[in-house]
Parts: C-alpha cells; structure tokens; sequence
C-alpha cells in the first residue's frame, strides 16, 4: 500500500512502511566514484570490518578520466588497490557511474540502490529507489550492506499531453523546477507519472530522474510498465506500482503548452522561457553529463548538425555518457557528424560538467550546457556564467554561436 | 564566542569547494579552499570558533564531504541556515559538523556580528538577542550524540538507528 517509495520499503522490509517511518534497510548495491571514494573508504577503513559484498560495491572512474593532475592520480591509485584488496568485482572506467549502473542492469525495478553522488536519482526512471548521500554513509554501507532511511513523503507530477516540437523531458523537468524552485523537494520524494511520461522512453525518463535532485529531491520515481520491460530485456518488472498513495503534493503540468526552458545563472530554479535570452552570444557548449548524455541526446543534436557548422566563436564538445553510448553513436554516424561540424568529441565521463578538467570557463565567459548544474564556479571561473538547457537548444545554440532556439532551425 | 560569516541563499557544494580544489582527502587543504571563490578572505580570516549564517538551501548540489569536511577544517564550529539541502545535512551530521536550523537568525545578523552558538542546547546569542534553534530529528541527535556515523554503528550497530 502506498506510493512506489512506500510500496518498495514495505516488500523489501516484508511489513508495512509509511512516509515518517525511520527504516534501517539492506541496499542492492553501493556507488561511489574517483571523487567520493577515496573518503568512503576512509570511512569503511574506520569500520575496521571486512567488506560486506564486493559484487555488490561499484566504484567508478569518471568525474576526473584520465587523471590530469598528480593529485587525481593519487586517487585513482588509492582506489584501485583498496578495489584489488578486497575483491571488488565492478570497477569501471567507460563512462558516466550513472549511466553505467543502468546500462550495467544495476538498477532494477523495486530494487535500492545508493551512491555517494547527489544524481544517484537517475535510477529511480527504472521504478527503483535510489538516493545520492555522502561519502561516510556509503563507507558504512561497504562495511554493513545496510543504511538508514527516513522513509519520505512524495510528490506526485502529473504530465499530461504530449511533448510538442522541439520540446523535451528537460524541458518539463526545468518547468517544473522553476514552478517548485531549488528546494521543492527537499527531504521527499517524487513520482513523475501522466500519459506524457508513459509514452516517454527510458533514455528520456532517466532526465526526469535525474534532474529530480536538483530541485532537492531523495528519489524521482517512475513506475515501471511496459516500456521498462523493453528495455531491460527480461520479464521480470514486477507489478510494482502506487497502490491508493496518498500525496503530500500534486502537480500537474500539460506538455503541450511548455516551449523550450533554459535555466539562466546563478541557479538551477532561475528557469525563462527560451525567448527571454535568445541571441545571448556563447563562448563555449558543452553537449553531454548523466542530464542529457545519452544515446537519443546524441541523435538529436547529430540531426541538427548534419551537414551545417558550429560557430566559429563558441568551442562546441560533446561527451557521450558511456563508451556502449560512444561506440553506438559511432556506429549511427553521429560522432562523424560532430567532428564535421567542429565540435570536439571527448572521451565518455562527466567531461566539463564540473570544470575539473576540461572545458574550464574563463571569467566573464559564458556557457550553455545540457548538465543540470548552473552555480557559479560550477565549470571554472566563478564569474563564469552557465545556462541549462536541452540538447536541441544546444545544438541550435552551437550553430548560431549564441543562444538559439531549435524550432526555427530548418 | 566568535565572528558570524554571513553568506545568502542556496549556498553551492560548488561555492564551498569547487570541483578543482577537492581532488584530495587531505583536511588542512580542505580548510584552506573553503569558500574560495565565494568568499576568498575566508580562509585567511576566519577563527577557531566562528559561525557560518546562511540562508535557504544550505549546500545544496553535488553530494561531496568535501564541503562540510573543508568548512569542520577551517575551524568554523557550526553552520546556522534558515535551511538545508538534505545530503549536505546528512553529511555534516555524519562527521560531527554542528549544523542547526535556525530560521529567524539569518534577519538578524550583520556579517561579523559577535555570536554564540551552544550547539547541545541549540541557544544562540547574536546582536544582542538570543535565539532558539529547531531541535533536530531524532537520528540526527542520536549521531551528533556519539560524535560521528562511524562512532555510532561501530558502537550500537544499527540497533542504535533502529531503536529511535
Ligand atoms: S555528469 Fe556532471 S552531474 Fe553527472 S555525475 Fe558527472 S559531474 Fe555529476
């Protein structure tokens, strides 16, 4: 009985579990990557137990690969002996840690997943609760299997209609933010249902998920039908969804009357309708991040770059999410089509999304990106300035040079 | 007793350790980055005992320890915020940082205004007034109580959790 949080604490827990409850429960998996690891393990060292499942443990090299520093090597280093000292089975370095837990079938429906990064949300598109904490809570977890949730209340986001042209899951997901602001969703959950999500694929509901954080939320939740059963290939969805749920919220948002949004510095929630910044000149745009780096993201932008050429005034990079993502847009002919368009093509990981490595923005520049992250400092320079957008906006942008919208280009 | 830094709203992961500087777990380097772009006297100013005052959202973004562990190293002995983002509250809570509710401080107080936070009882003493912060929930007591997460399973197991 409940919503899909509620219903899915209460199978695992076998009794009945309720929004406010405080629940110790098991976990299917740990997360972490090259930058919350090395403090996780610290944690777990401090447990001064053994590791409680090393197939259950994934660590991941993306948020720094290849290292640039001395500094990043060191971690690297550090992670792979505490990996090769106790067995972990799943280490990974080819791309995104959230896109490689569900292309990894990781996540599943009903299933409990953490992972000490915030987007850890993204899983939940799968109808499985997944939640981003901390490095000390995860390092607990390698030591006992288990953490402690309080159970949270859910709002419930109805999308009706159907997405119009040139308007996608981003688009929804900014609206909504603009409509509930930065922390909206703080402590609770969210469940993003209606017929415009049903008929949405998994790569577009993995955004929905995935941008649930940023506007606070512990989990973003879709209940897995048949379109999740297609793509995870097996018959095992199980009937899981919300059975008479009651919501500390409801919101209900049309598709059809969205335009193309754009979050505009300094924050997430400060969200326009396109128009409003329209023809703002840009110094860089970053296509990619566990927002928008995925196969169909990739397809789309490829579409608009096809025999055309970025702007020679704005560096245009594109990052698939994941290597299996890279190699099939390979094969698709979408990276041929960047690189003619001249765009640069990296290597699968989180690429400029937090201007750790490449892509760093000098003061006074700004950038369009398809991340979900807008603060200051965010991707260089803290006076750096840095809109949020969807893939087409950023591919209609990267042609113009400035900031475009893709319904006008032909 | 010491010195409030006041920042605003939805105060970033990202302004309190930009990605660049957390590429270590290395805690005096931390406490030198705090707040560097945001705020860059901070690290050169700021004394043992000092309070941060923030608005709304405190922490929100990316799930990095870095940012509580890099304000615990900078000397600060709690954060006040009329409100916080949950991982960043979890993970101050979770490594013995004090962080406290509080929402009618933020008005109140001037930047380097004289403050006194009690952390145990949640009194505040700031501007000439006094101010009570919202108790926390019960886990987080529990935590706080124990000194960090660590301390607690390793000593009650998740009985300690479970019993509250
Ligand atoms: S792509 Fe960006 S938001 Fe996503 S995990 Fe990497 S750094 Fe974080």
């Amino acid at each position: 009985m409940g919503t899909l949080t509620e219903e899915i604490f209460s199978r695992r827990l076998g009794r009945r579990v309720r929004a406010g409850d405080t629940i110790v429960a098991p976990v299917d998996y740990a997360m972490s990557h090259d930058v919350t690891t090395p403090l996780a393990i610290e944690a777990f060292r401090k447990m001064e137990m053994p590791l409680w499942d090393p197939e259950r443990v994934v660590l991941v090299f993306d948020h720094i690969l290849p290292a640039n520093t001395v500094a990043a090597a060191g971690l690297h280093k550090l992670i792979r002996e505490f990996a090769e000292e106790h067995g972990v089975v799943h280490l990974f370095q080819e791309g995104i840690c959230h896109l490689l837990m569900v292309e990894k079938g990781f996540a599943r429906p009903g299933g409990i997943i953490v992972g000490a990064d915030s987007h850890s949300t993204t899983y939940g598109a799968l109808g499985c609760f997944a939640a981003g904490m901390g490095s000390t809570d995860i390092g607990v977890v390698f030591a006992t299997g288990r953490t402690w949730f309080r159970v949270p209340q859910t709002i419930r986001i109805e999308l009706h209609g159907s997405l119009p042209e040139g308007v996608y899951p981003k688009d929804l997901a900014l609206r909504v933010i603009k409509r509930l602001g930065a922390e909206g969703a703080n402590y609770l959950a969210v469940e993003w249902g209606g017929e415009a999500v049903a008929a949405m694929t998994i790569d577009q509901r993995l955004t929905l998920a995935n941008l649930t954080v940023d506007f606070g939320g512990k989990a973003g939740l879709c209940e897995p039908d048949e379109v999740t059963r297609d793509y995870l290939g097996e018959a095992e969805v199980s009937d899981l969804q919300p059975r008479d749920p009651e919501y500390l919220q409801r919101v209900e948002l049309d598709a059809a009357e969205v335009e193309p949004q754009i979050a505009c510095p300094p924050a997430i929630d400060n969200v326009k309708d396109l128009s409003a910044v329209e023809g703002l000149q840009l110094d860089e745009v970053f296509i990619g991040s566990c927002a928008n780096g995925r196969l169909e993201d990739l397809a789309i932008v490829a579409r608009y770059f096809e025999g055309r050429q970025v702007h020679p005034r704005t560096r245009t990079m594109v990052v698939p999410g994941s290597k299996k993502i890279y190699m099939e847009a390979l094969k698709a002919g979408y990276i041929e089509s960047f690189m003619r368009a001249g765009a640069i093509v990296m290597n699968a990981g989180c690429g400029p999304c937090l201007g750790r490595q490449h892509g760093v923005l000098a003061p006074g520049e700004r950038a369009l990106s398809t991340s979900n992250r807008n603060y200051p400092g965010r991707m260089g320079s803290a006076n750096a300035e840095i809109y949020l957008a969807s893939p087409a906006v950023a591919a209609a942008s990267a042609l113009a040079g400035a900031i475009a919208d893709p319904r006008r280009v032909i | 007793m010491g010195r409030a830094f006041k920042l605003g709203d939805g105060v970033s992961t990202d302004a309190i350790i930009p990605g660049r500087y957390n590429v270590t777990t290395d805690l005096s380097a931390l406490g030198k980055a705090c707040l560097i772009e945001a705020r860059p006297d901070f690290a050169a100013t700021v004394r043992s005992g000092d309070v941060i005052v923030a608005g709304r959202n405190f922490g929100c973004g990316s799930s990095r320890e870095h940012a509580p562990l890099a304000i615990q190293a900078s000397g600060v002995k709690a954060v006040v915020a009329s409100s916080f983002a949950r991982i960043f509250y979890r993970n101050a809570v979770n490594i013995g940082l004090p962080v406290i509710q509080c929402d009618a401080l933020f008005e109140a107080v001037e930047d380097g205004d004289t403050i006194d936070v009690d952390v145990r009882t949640g009194n505040i003493s700031a501007a000439g007034r006094t101010f009570q912060a919202e108790p926390p929930a019960a886990v987080a007591l529990k935590i706080m109580q124990a000194g960090t997460l660590v301390d607690l399973i390793k000593t009650g197991g998740w009985a300690a959790i479970e019993e509250v």
